[in-house]
């Protein structure tokens, strides 16, 4: 882990309608550059809404988030896109694009407005669908792939973005065992080259098994947020998910295990 | 990883071949025609008859560029629209603007005194009162997403000129305006001539101009919009701009031609059949293909029989057959 908040969230807070209700409510949090974070919570918590408000896409209500000590509105919008990068839960794909062609568009950041890919983007193209572990799906047609290969595809396309922060929302819900190994794998890769990786999912034992540190979500607002040992424990489970679990270790790492029959 | 890269040359290679034939349909088109005689003019004709030779110059060439250039600008427009909306069923007179057109042209017979000038120039402006209205109502929307607004308020704008010309065609003269409105719906480029060309080139080939420069970003504009602002774009700007260039290039054209419809629609399905939903290259297949496309549907308008046929009524009838067997055949796509 290395040194200092590289995504600082001051006193957010966030309606989708000024007369809605508040998703996010006076949230403070510190993600450290060259971590990976994972954002937990039950449906509806906010992880999407927090993830595209880093994003810069929706804007705050109140409160300032800060990427490596300057406001997000100081940079243009193409010195933003090599700083964070983003996978939406899911892509359209009514377009039959190739998974080659989707994945250059991760390269926009590098081009100029009229310009279009070339052999230095083929390459990286390349390299991102190697690291996603999809080079043999390179040619085949978006609409052809199973959610599982769309979800890769999307991850090659941000690898070849290759900003310092990786938003991910929800990168291994349709994934089988193989293939979410494959994804924590690439993001802990993301990590040791110094990268900074933000994800969210559903799962804690995901969570626990692949983050440095986890930020529980509960009704826009934090439950707890630090490492992943001291902050996935019974107490803070049962607040977030209203759940009894028993935490057990694995790996060095904890375990969480609900009781998913009646008796 | 040979047979990878033939596969990947092979689009770039069917759109030479596609320009290829461009060449040949403008080179035949002209020599196509009812005079001297019926159909083919002998080259002949082209040394020893000066009647047929100024007739080409000033009647065939001027309406035969005008053809490819509706053609081009209308399969331009449909496949940027489709990829803006991520909808392969719209084109570009889905907001709004062909029946802005449609009004603003029997508003100039009926009221304008039914000129030439009148007619192109009410048509031109009231597509693009389409757009700027549709536009306007879609912000005003408080819910849904921008192509979601957008779309339901080119319905409704869509339908207000449709139901305003209705009125048009019931307050109209019955012998002379209601035909003139009716003629001019089914389409048509008979009367075209050099200076209409001159008119209309300008804004067209600056609305080419820039969809074609912009063709990449099309796929990017065809993602999630926030998957097009991660990406560094300013999503609703750049739209603005491509729909803006689409718009005023087909309106300028269907003010000369009248409604030509269906290219618009299938042509950037042809295009993506033969070269792949790209844009990179699928934007320029497009525009190639729909040129060649009208060209064709106008060859045969003018020279089938001894009477003209309506541009508008061949494009809708090719349109449609070659639209049934695009859909029926779609499975075979999603191998290729």
């Amino acid at each position: 882990m290395n040194g200092g908040p590289i995504v600082s969230i001051r006193d957010l807070s966030f309606a989708y309608s000024e007369s809605g209700p508040e998703v996010l409510r006076d949230l403070s949090l510190d993600i450290g550059a060259g971590t990976i974070c994972a954002l937990l919570g039950p449906n509806g918590s906010g992880k999407t809404t927090l993830l595209n408000l880093i994003l810069g896409w929706l804007r705050p209500l109140a409160g300032r988030i800060e990427l490596d000590g300057r406001a997000g509105p100081a940079l243009t919008r193409r010195e933003m896109s090599r700083v964070l990068g983003f996978v939406p839960q899911e892509e359209p794909s009514g377009f039959e694009l190739s998974v080659l062609e989707y994945v250059l568009l991760g390269r926009a950041p590098y081009l100029g407005f009229l310009e279009t890919p070339g052999a230095e983007d083929r390459r990286a193209a390349d390299a991102a669908l190697e690291a996603a572990g999809i080079r043999k799906l390179r040619g085949r047609l978006l609409p052809t792939l199973s959610a599982g290969e769309k979800q890769l595809a999307s991850l090659a396309r941000v690898l070849a973005q290759d900003p310092l922060i990786f938003l991910l929302d929800e990168p291994m819900s349709h994934l089988d065992l193989a293939n979410t190994q494959r994804i924590c794998w690439t993001i802990e890769s993301l990590r040791d080259k110094g990268k900074t990786v933000v994800f969210t999912t559903h799962d804690p034992n995901i969570a626990s098994a692949s983050a440095d540190t986890v930020v529980l979500l509960l009704k826009g607002k934090v439950v707890a947020a630090g490492p992943v040992r001291t902050t996935l424990n019974a107490a803070n489970i049962k607040t977030t998910y209203g759940v009894d679990a028993e935490i057990i270790e694995g790996n060095g790492r904890p375990v969480i295990l609900t009781r998913l029959r009646k008796r | 990883m040979d047979g990878e890269d033939k596969k990947e040359k092979r689009p770039g290679r069917r759109l030479w071949a596609i320009a290829a034939a461009v060449l040949v349909c403008l080179v035949l088109s002209a020599l196509i025609g009812r005079y001297p005689k019926p159909f083919l003019t002998p080259l002949s004709a082209l040394t020893d008859n000066e009647m047929a030779r100024s007739l080409i110059v000033h009647l065939r060439l001027p309406r035969i560029l005008m053809a490819f250039l509706l053609g081009a600008v209308l399969s331009a427009a449909g496949a940027v629209f489709q990829m803006i909306f991520r909808n392969p069923l719209v084109d570009s007179g889905f907001l709004g603007v062909s029946q802005g057109a449609a009004f603003g042209a029997a508003l100039g017979f009926v009221y304008l005194g039914g000129t030439a000038l009148g007619v192109q120039a009410s048509a031109a402006v009231f597509a693009f009162l389409g757009l700027a209205a549709s536009y306007f109502i879609a912000r005003r929307i408080r819910w849904g997403d921008w192509v979601f607004r957008l779309v339901l308020a080119g319905i409704s704008i869509a339908a207000l000129y449709s139901a305003g010309t209705g009125v048009l065609k019931y307050l109209a003269d019955p012998h002379k305006q209601l035909p003139d409105i009716t003629f001019w719906m089914l389409g048509g480029l008979w009367s075209v001539t050099w200076p209409d060309l001159w008119q209309v080139l300008p804004v067209a080939a600056l609305g080419l101009a820039i969809m074609l420069l912009m063709r990449w970003r099309l796929n990017l504009l065809s993602m999630r919009d926030e998957t097009a602002f991660s990406l560094g774009l300013a999503p609703g700007r750049e739209r603005l701009v491509l729909l803006a260039a689409a718009v005023a290039a087909t309106a300028v054209l269907v003010s000369k031609a009248g409604q030509v419809t269906w290219v618009g629609l299938i042509v950037p399905h042809i295009a993506r059949r033969l070269v792949g939903s790209d844009a990179q290259r699928m934007l320029p297949a497009s525009m190639l293909i729909g040129g060649i496309f009208v060209l064709i549907c106008d060859d045969l308008a003018r020279a089938a029989l001894s009477g003209e046929i309506p541009l508008g009524i061949l494009t809708s009838f090719f349109g449609t057959a070659v639209f049934i067997a695009l859909l029926s055949a779609r499975k075979l796509r999603l191998k290729s």
